[in-house]
């Protein structure tokens, strides 16, 4: 009872306090190392495999999450009809295998290419345990507990949203089967290491590129042009 | 009318001898940190030849620059549409195998070996891995080759030449090739800046100068393959790009940059010009051969009292147009019409200019004799030693006659001041040849002193730069050198 309550009570606020502060902190005072980092420059074929079918995956997978989230009853009338149960689960479970195929590939080529592997932090490999147990405890709860987007909407969407209004209920969560346990708590952890490792390249996807002028100009004084 | 002030180069290219002087104080000054090993801002390639990184001007495989489509240019590599799926993998980009794996040699190991039957060797070692490695590429792996069949063949240029014209860059007894120094080109219509997904790129206001905030650089490295010519480049270690910064720091106190500084064949010059920035979308649409005519009217006269009063009113300083009056570039560029801009049909409108290489015969092989008599050397135009055409390619979109004319002009002016000097020349051959080149007796002489007798306070026209009131102007650029690049206060750490 009392691991409940750290686990899906405090967890999260812990979780959620570290990343707003550090996230907020390192963007103020060290914005130079937000930064995809990327290492395509270094190996230029492998570096296909991994990074595009990870991230596809993985935005899609996300996508379903927020949606079940923030629409339950939308998600749960969709579900009503079997037909467009199986198409929606069938969908989250295919990209959340690319998301997989992509990790893997990323792994590989960070451990086996040597140009690649010198640019691999500590906190790298961190984070590819924690995103590799999320995907995989995933895809394990999608194949063994099926049905999730509708008790996703119906049991963890009611304890998210109390969590959100301070006021947790575990109860929503604790009778959970502990694969699903795994997902939940290794997500919060996944938040909580967030802002230490280069995952918050997430936070500064260049969306005003989307509306910005084709050229930027900067003049290092006001410019005085009397037409 | 928007009339703005631009720093412009012009590099002569009959004067370079390919000593790499440029690259070393370049290399000196601002590349020599982790992950900038591979950088050369500056380099120097052979022409015939496939350059660096290796056949950069093949535009099919790297997409740089613009083109023109139903009227509208847009990027050849990225574009808001192809933001997204070029952001997780770019696939015009360059990787480190098209530059070269940078290395060092094991020095300590000349020291510190055993004693034995054999000399201590020092390996090289790759900069990146620190493993040993078997050299086999680096930053002018081609240079002096400029007949080869292994590398020059494969130059891009060379594609729409005729075969006569491909054995003529080739063939033992005329091959002929010269070097063509690279910096950034601090464009008019930068492509790295319009593809930054980030904003990072900017063009300085003042003085055009292309520059890369590293602060708000995110890695994802568009600006990489937008550059058609491969001046932006991947900070493997920091993860963020970085590019030539015209020195600015010494422009802004008065001085040359440092590879213009150091020029042994003094071929460098450098002075701003004024242009009409409401001109630039409408001249990078026109059609390839006008595009360098479309460049040269974007840039205004500066001692043209309606040019001045609009400068004034668009706040250009009086200062910096008479800076501009006094340009070298603006004379060799416009008003000679000698120096014409790299690969313009990328429409960047690139604001370093080349003289385009006259390539003098010295003497003639005439059986067993070796001849270097006037008649003989001072052939026709048509005649030079590399094909017009392939000129064409590099300087003028295709536009023979634009080197043509830059070529012939030159010879007149050796004529002419062959006839002045030593005589043997005469004054109505002289004079004809002046004619047919456009050119007065006056002009040449003036491209006589500027080509041969300039001065460093000639060859470099700095405007100022009214920096004065900055605030970082207190502070000493060389503080961070070795550590991490120009206008850093601290390290640049990865994570």
């Amino acid at each position: 009872m009392i691991n409940d309550l750290l686990l899906y009570g405090a967890l999260p606020y812990a979780a959620t306090v570290v990343f707003l502060i550090v996230t907020i902190q390192r963007y103020r005072q060290r914005s130079f190392t937000y930064s995809s980092l990327s290492s395509q420059f270094l190996e230029n074929q492998h570096h296909f495999w991994g990074s595009v079918p990870f991230h596809y995956g993985l935005l899609v997978v996300l996508a379903g999450h927020l949606l079940a989230l923030l629409l339950p009853r939308a998600v749960l009338w969709w579900n009503a009809e079997p037909l467009r149960l199986y198409a929606l689960e069938i969908t989250g479970l295919a990209f959340a295998l690319l998301a997989l195929v992509g990790l893997v590939n990323i792994v590989v080529r960070r451990a086996s290419v040597p140009k690649a592997r010198v640019v691999t932090t500590t906190g790298d490999w961190v984070l590819n345990v924690l995103l590799g147990t999320q995907i995989l405890s995933g895809i394990g709860v999608a194949i063994v507990h099926g049905w999730g987007s509708s008790w996703f909407s119906s049991s963890v969407s009611p304890w998210l949203w109390s969590l959100a209004r301070l006021d947790p209920e575990v109860a929503w969560v604790a009778p959970l089967p502990w694969l699903v346990k795994v997902h939940i708590v290794n997500a919060w952890l996944l938040i909580g290491v967030f802002p230490f490792t280069r995952l918050v390249h997430v936070l500064v996807v260049p969306n005003p590129y989307l509306w910005r002028k084709t050229q930027v100009v900067l003049w290092n004084r006001p410019r005085t042009r009397s037409s | 009318m928007d009339v703005r002030s631009q720093i412009a180069l012009v590099f002569h290219l009959d004067k370079c001898i390919g000593c790499h002087t440029c690259s070393i104080a370049c290399k000196n000054v601002w590349t020599d940190r982790a992950g900038t090993e591979y950088m050369w801002w500056n380099n120097v390639e052979t022409k015939p030849g496939t350059g660096y990184p290796t056949r950069w001007e093949d535009q099919e495989s790297y997409r740089g620059g613009w083109r023109v489509e139903d009227g509208v240019i847009e990027l050849r590599s990225t574009g808001k549409a192809r933001i997204v799926p070029n952001i997780f993998h770019n696939p015009s980009m360059p990787s480190m195998d098209d530059y070269y794996e940078p290395w060092t040699y094991k020095y300590d190991d000349l020291f510190n070996a055993p004693e034995g039957d054999d000399q201590p060797t020092a390996r090289p070692i790759s900069m990146v891995t620190g493993e040993p490695i078997n050299v086999e590429a680096g930053p002018n792996w081609d240079d002096d080759l400029g007949g080869s069949e292994v590398y020059a063949k494969n130059d891009p240029n060379l594609e729409d030449l005729s075969p006569e014209q491909r054995a003529q860059l080739s063939s033992v007894e005329r091959l002929v090739f010269f070097y063509l120094p690279r910096i950034c080109n601090h464009c008019l219509n930068p492509a790295c800046v319009a593809a930054c997904p980030s904003g990072a790129l900017y063009k300085r206001g003042e003085d055009g100068i292309v520059l890369l905030n590293q602060s708000r650089c995110r890695g994802w490295r568009a600006c990489i393959p937008a550059c058609p010519y491969k001046k932006t480049y991947y900070n493997w270690s920091t993860g963020k790009s970085e590019k030539c910064i015209l020195c600015f720091p010494r422009l802004e106190s008065g001085q040359a940059p440092a590879c213009f500084h150091s020029c042994v064949g003094r071929i460098r010059y450098l002075g701003n010009v004024l242009y009409d920035a409401d001109r630039i979308s409408s001249a990078a649409l026109r059609p390839d051969h006008e595009l360098v005519d479309a460049q040269r009217e974007l840039i205004l006269d500066p001692n043209d009292p309606a040019v001045i009063a609009a400068a004034r009113e668009s706040g250009v300083p009086d200062a910096v147009v008479e800076s501009a009056q006094r340009s070298p570039a603006w004379k060799f560029v416009k008003e000679w019409k000698l120096a014409l801009p790299l690969h313009v049909e990328h429409r960047t409108f690139p604001m370093l200019f080349y003289v385009p290489p006259l390539l003098p015969v010295m003497s003639i092989a005439d059986g067993n004799l070796v001849r270097s008599d006037v008649s003989q050397l001072f052939g026709e135009v048509e005649k030079v030693r590399a094909p017009i055409a392939y000129l064409g390619k590099l300087f003028a979109a295709g536009n023979d006659g634009k080197v043509r004319y830059a070529l012939k002009k030159q010879l007149a002016v050796r004529l002419w001041r062959r006839h002045v000097t030593v005589g043997d020349i005469s004054a109505e051959a002289a004079r004809d040849a002046l004619a047919q080149a456009d050119c007065t007796s006056e002009e040449a002489d003036a491209i006589y002193r500027l080509t041969a007798l300039a001065t460093f306070d000639d060859r470099f026209v700095i405007p100022p730069f009214q920096r004065e009131m900055a605030l970082e102007m207190l502070d000493d650029p060389h503080v961070h050198r070795a550590e991490a690049g120009f206008g850093f206060r601290t390290a640049p750490e990865r994570a």
